[in-house]
């Protein structure tokens, strides 16, 4: 069945979480919290923890990064360097390690910080579009409650957001 | 209130109990909505000195680049470089640019680590500050260079010339650690910004918001997406740290693991990763008072805000004043003689001049930010922040000349040399390029975090609300700890 979706907005974080609790609490037949959308202009980890878990997963894909960043680093270097034998070493290693350690370590922050930034954009969903229902007064000093949900639970969910002094609940049809 | 504490059997102290609530950062009637209007505003309508300052620095710049012209036409002989005398202005400059860029990213990733609130206002500005000043301190590898028509010949990739870096040069670990200092800078700079370009975007109208659109990339402040940005700019601040003060560390070792006397010390890496800390921390009470007046920022660059960032330079001025005497402690009881002549000739010799008065300026100077005068009236502290930093370049200055007019043999002394005034130009042009840069930067995107200052007034007045604003800071079992009135219990 196709969904519909419904944001209220509201200005007070204390009724957004009491909106959320009642949300939570509802029972309605196939609603689920995982189809709560949270929208802020700051991070609100007291609301987000109604939510339920949502797991980040960034750090692995940096550690990833750390891992094989200074491995392929010191890979290149040191191949580079064994493969310009012609050189006069005078005595000292091909590929001595300890300076190549520093090549190595810049290696490990960069990688670390390009996969970090590239799970990242890949955890968020950016770059994205704006989609389903965005109201510009998010991003100032508003909490929305964004829901997906049957058109058939729509007039229930709709009246536990109400509940709470929201200052508007928009529809699909207000995109 | 008051309270008696039995102290000793004949005597009872009387002590009076006063609250003195904790001095805010921010003032009470900031709320979100204003600092959205505030923050836009500056991006569309700063005071006229935004133009007078913008304007001179193109005028600076320009002049730099007449300089620049005439050395490439000319020659390298212009500049007035020779051997020994190789690096002159460009690389005393080249080091101060990048010490210059130290301070922003570091800082602001040391304070969002520990959770230094006060940060908030100030950190986006001091990040791209540190974003122009290593743009610009790339410019003079470039210009050292003279021949920029060959600039691909250092570049390293495979060609029918065979030229492979020396990985174990320090000047191949500069090129590598700046370049990644740039990408992680720059990146902690644009994820940062991301939140507010999001409100640029909702707000802003035709080309900007096509700009701030692009950039934005279709943030909508989901839980999804704030919960991932918190665990990645911590994750890229933890990054940043270190790398931080790996860069000014090799930087260091350009000259440390060289054999010229007053350059072969130990204490070079913390050294200079000080000395970057200090002179960044001036720049960012400069850009501070600059921007606050510009931009009409006074709601939210405050002075208790100011006043911690300057109790963190005269901390830092006092850690490299120690770095500083200590080198010239280890290399007068030293045993290297020529090092030891080195040092003489800094203090008594043809730069002696640049030389005290780097030590006014960076030693000494620092100390009028321990007088309540200065620190409170923004146009001295604006004139000794600068000082300060004129301090810092004339440091990077007598590092690098007196080494090569004297060193180790008499007949390549050339005591006395001073650069041409074509260096002098090329110098004032990267003042007039970072400066024009930035305010650019402030003009088209917000110098202030307008997501980070919302969080900082939501967490101030949580805790109003759970302690009340007019509570006392500290409970015991005892009742209250007395709270301190104005330095007396």
């Amino acid at each position: 069945m196709k969904k519909t979706h419904t944001l209220a907005l509201y200005s007070d974080p204390d009724e957004a979480a009491n909106a959320l609790k009642d949300l939570k609490s509802s029972g309605i037949s196939g609603f689920r919290m995982d189809d709560v959308i949270i929208k802020s202009p700051i991070d609100h980890p007291e609301l987000s923890e109604l939510l339920g878990p949502r797991p980040v997963y960034i750090q692995w894909f940096t550690l990833l990064g750390v891992l094989l960043g200074p491995t392929t680093g010191l890979v290149l270097i040191a191949s580079a360097q064994a493969s310009f034998i012609y050189q006069v070493r005078g005595g000292r290693p091909v590929v001595p390690f300890p300076p190549d350690m520093v090549l190595t370590y810049e290696l490990f922050i960069l990688s670390g910080v390009l996969m970090t930034v590239l799970s990242t954009f890949v955890a968020m969903k950016l770059p994205g579009n704006r989609s389903p229902l965005y109201n510009a007064s998010v991003s100032e000093d508003k909490i929305g409650i964004l829901v997906k949900t049957d058109p058939a639970s729509l007039p229930q969910i709709n009246e536990i957001l109400g509940r709470h002094k929201p200052l508007e609940i928009m529809g699909d049809n207000a995109r | 209130m008051s309270h008696t504490v039995p102290s000793h059997p004949q005597m009872d102290v009387q002590i009076e109990r006063k609250f003195v609530p904790k001095q805010k950062d921010l003032g009470e009637d900031v709320n979100w909505a204003q600092i959205n209007k505030d923050v836009l505003r500056s991006l569309e309508k700063p005071r006229p000195a935004f133009w007078i300052i913008f304007f001179s620095a193109l005028a600076l710049f320009s002049f730099g680049v007449y300089c620049e012209v005439y050395q490439y036409q000319t020659g390298m002989g212009v500049s007035d470089l020779n051997n020994p005398q190789v690096w002159g202005l460009y690389i005393a400059t080249f080091i101060f640019w990048i010490g210059m860029g130290h301070s922003g990213t570091l800082l602001s990733a040391l304070l969002h680590i520990i959770h230094a609130d006060w940060r908030k206002p100030i950190y986006r500005y001091s990040e791209a500050m540190t974003t122009f000043t290593l743009m610009t301190a790339a410019l003079f590898v470039l210009v050292h260079m003279g021949r920029l028509w060959q600039f691909y010949y250092v570049v390293a990739y495979p060609n029918e010339r065979w030229v492979w870096p020396n990985f174990t040069s320090p000047l191949v670990w500069d090129a590598t650690a700046i370049g990644t200092y740039l990408t992680s800078s720059l990146l902690f700079l644009y994820m940062g910004m991301i939140p507010d370009l999001a409100i640029c975007r909702d707000n802003a109208k035709g080309a900007r918001r096509a700009l701030y659109k692009f950039l934005s990339l279709g943030w909508q402040g989901t839980d999804r997406q704030w919960g991932n940005f918190k665990v990645a700019y911590m994750t890229m601040a933890c990054f940043l740290m270190p790398l931080a003060v790996s860069v000014h560390s090799i930087v260091s070792t350009d000259f440390a693991v060289s054999q010229n006397p007053g350059w072969h010390v130990t204490s070079f890496p913390p050294y200079f990763v000080l000395g970057a800390l200090y002179s960044g921390c001036s720049g960012i009470i400069t850009l501070f008072i600059v921007l606050r007046y510009v931009f009409r920022f006074e709601a939210y660059m405050t002075q208790p805000i100011l006043n911690k960032l300057i109790k963190m330079t005269f901390a830092i001025a006092m850690v490299w004043t120690y770095l500083d005497l200590i080198e010239y402690a280890t290399t007068w009881y030293g045993s290297d003689e020529v090092a030891r002549q080195d040092l003489v000739y800094r203090a008594t010799g043809d730069y002696a001049l640049q030389f005290w008065g780097m030590i006014f300026c960076a030693m000494v100077m620092p100390f009028t930010l321990l007088i309540r005068f200065v620190r409170q009236n923004y146009v001295v502290l604006l004139i000794i922040s600068l000082i300060l930093n004129v301090g810092m370049w004339l440091e990077r200055f007598q590092i690098i000349t007196p080494t090569f007019a004297k060193s180790h043999y008499p007949w390549t002394w050339t005591a006395g040399w001073w650069p041409s005034w074509v260096q002098w130009g090329i110098v004032a042009g990267s003042f007039g390029w970072f400066t024009m840069l930035f305010m650019l930067y402030c003009k088209i995107f917000p110098s202030v975090s307008m997501y980070e200052v919302k969080e900082m007034v939501h967490e101030q007045n949580m805790h109003d609300k759970l302690h009340g604003a007019q509570a006392p800071a500290h409970q015991t079992a005892l009742g209250a700890i007395p709270e301190m009135n104005g330095g007396k219990i």
